[in-house]
């Protein structure tokens, strides 16, 4: 029953980027709302699909790399609903909706869930380090998100010749600021999740410990970098794309080297 | 009862004709009274703006009451203007043309809604409009909305100083913080900063080689004049540099902006290069965060976004005529099923 929830959000996603990417190429482009709504659809499913997962889990659904998958992307969209109108980042949600439209359908087509209500060891410190970590990721996803965005507005306003897109897109400094502060939630969400890891009496694989501190490594580094002005915020857009790709790769890595020290 | 229209406009007559003809405000009252006057006219609305001087009114006797309102144009100014005369339902259609912008210089320019609008108050609020009039123009204002949302005919700036001050909100957002130069005084460089200046940015800067005329420009404006010798010491400082000077080569070079550019910790800047020959070196595009556009880009932005309206004028006018079909019904609902102009 509860995949059907993730099917609906999954198709909500899809909807919203589809009708953006139409009204936008036909002219009919107005305002975010219907992508907003269909946004929000989407979320409301996934939530449903989450609180389904966790009341047989009985624990937060973040056990699995399917449900990890699917937390994360559940993150990404909380994430820009909070944040995106408030900038009014107007198209955020067209670039946000392939993304988590992506990764739902990887979830749901890949054998990830053939073990779909595993037995968990049930550990508050355990769920609040998966939970704000992935939440974390959710930031960088979305500060991967507004990069696109700036290299988009930027090859428009430095080509001299823009297109229909560049009329929708928010000004290029506001993707910058909005670049930066992702960034820095993220960071601050990764180091919370990161401190509540070191409260818990489980092992830890080295490779994992080593991958997570250097993932948030880079992330500090990023936003000093930032902070200093030492790097073009062409670069920096850039650098929060490659980064954000990198640490998606690593996830199932995680994932799975945590599996490994709990069993 | 027909509704009928007579003017002029940028269409049919020359500015020194239009001028002739304008009802300034202070003369309403008594062009409205006057009107009204003329004998089968009984309504009255006075649409004058730079571009049009126009008359709309409610009559049971369209030939005759046309026949006064260009005795009366012609005791009032002396002329023989070239107007022309609209009878329902061309008279309604062109008044939801006119209120949509589809027949305006600038196609699908917004100002024209407003002055609309504003003719409507005014002779609504002297007494001289009534049922059918009233009626009209209500649509004229839902049939304008409904063109403007349903079309791309508002759609992107369509001269220079538009296209500036659009980019420049593609950049910065907000303008009310920034500080805007100008390195050579001339016509097309003070537009683009009455332009900006309209968005609130924060101050403005002049400079010239001779300081003179920057000082006049900067008095007129409101900004600040400074030496041409100067430029360089407050240029980290700007974030839109608008140049039209007449110097021969470009001053604006890749070499002598790179290291004032490293000084403004990222900030971006917007040069407009007004001037032929160029002012800047189209290589400074290449640097981060500087977006540079010569008087063609601009221009073409212009070109490419009436385009845009023009293709849209079909789509409009089919629009339009909905709401024509939507007000005639309405006239034969109020004269019992006779069409507009059938019964005395």
């Amino acid at each position: 029953m509860e995949r059907y929830w993730l099917i609906a959000a999954t198709l909500c996603f899809l909807f919203s980027f589809a009708y953006t990417l139409y009204a936008v190429a036909t002219g009919k482009f107005r305002s975010a709302r219907i992508n907003l709504l269909a946004m929000a659809a989407g979320f409301a499913a996934q939530t449903t699909f989450l609180y389904m997962r966790g009341q047989q889990d009985r624990s937060c659904p973040i056990n699995t790399l399917f449900e990890v998958i699917i937390f994360l992307s559940w993150s990404i969209v909380l994430i820009y609903l909070l944040i995106g109108p408030a900038y009014h980042l107007s198209l955020m949600g067209a670039f946000t909706a392939p993304l988590v439209f992506f990764l739902n359908v990887i979830a749901l087509v890949s054998p990830l869930n053939q073990n779909p209500h595993p037995k968990v060891l049930l550990n508050p410190w355990l769920e609040m380090h998966v939970a704000l970590s992935l939440m974390a990721y959710g930031g960088f996803g979305l500060a991967c998100i507004a990069g696109v965005m700036y290299l988009v507005q930027e090859r428009q306003l430095k080509s001299g010749r823009p297109d229909t897109i560049f009329y929708h897109l928010p000004p290029i400094s506001d993707l910058n600021v909005a670049n930066g502060r992702l960034l820095r939630i993220g960071f601050v969400l990764l180091t919370l999740g990161l401190a509540a890891g070191f409260f818990l009496k489980l092992p830890v694989a080295n490779a994992k410990f080593a991958v997570s501190l250097g993932i948030w490594a880079i992330y500090g580094i990023i936003l000093l970098l930032r902070k200093t002005h030492s790097l073009a915020p062409r670069r920096m857009a850039a650098l929060s794309i490659i980064v954000f790709i990198l640490a998606l790769v690593t996830l199932p890595a995680i994932q799975m080297l945590s599996v490994a020290v709990k069993r | 009862m027909n509704i009928l229209c007579a003017g002029i406009s940028h269409h049919t007559a020359d500015v020194d004709i239009r001028e002739k003809l304008a009802v300034p405000d202070h003369h309403m009252d008594a062009v409205l009274r006057e009107v009204r006057e003329i004998e089968g006219l009984s309504e009255a609305v006075v649409l004058s703006t730079c571009n049009r001087v126009e008359f709309y009114a409610a009559s049971i006797c369209p030939a005759r009451a046309f026949e006064g309102l260009e005795k009366y144009l012609f005791n009032r100014t002396g002329i023989r203007a070239p107007l022309y005369f609209h009878d329902s339902p061309q008279s309604i259609r062109h008044l939801f043309r006119v209120a949509s912008g589809i027949d305006s210089m600038v196609v699908g320019e917004t100002e024209i809604l407003g002055q609309v609008k504003q003719a409507y108050a005014s002779a609504h609020g002297r007494g001289a409009t009534a049922r059918h009039l009233n009626k009209l123009f209500q649509h004229a204002f839902r049939a304008a909305k409904y063109v403007r949302t349903k079309t791309r005919i508002t759609s992107g700036p369509v001269s220079v100083g538009s296209v500036a001050v659009d980019l420049a909100e593609k950049i910065f957002g907000q303008l009310t913080e920034k500080k805007v130069m100008i390195l050579g005084a001339g016509d097309t460089s003070e537009r683009t900063a009455r332009s900006l200046q309209s968005r609130g940015v924060k101050s403005i800067i002049v400079s010239n080689r001779t300081f003179e005329r920057a000082a006049a420009l900067a008095e007129e404006i409101g900004g600040m004049a400074i030496h041409y010798e100067n430029w360089h010491n407050i240029f980290p400082e700007v974030d839109i540099l608008i140049s039209s000077t007449s110097a021969p080569h470009p001053i604006l070079t890749r070499e002598k902006l790179a290291p004032l550019i490293k000084a403004r910790d990222d900030r971006p800047l917007f040069i407009i290069d007004l001037a032929v020959p160029r002012d800047a070196e189209p290589e400074l595009n290449e640097l981060d965060s500087v977006f540079l556009y010569d008087i063609d880009s601009l221009q073409q932005i212009a070109t490419q976004s009436l385009a845009v309206r023009q293709q849209e004028v079909l789509r409009c006018e089919q629009l339009v005529e909905e709401h024509v079909t939507e007000f005639l019904a309405w006239m034969r609902k109020l004269h019992g099923g006779y069409p507009a102009g059938a019964e005395s």
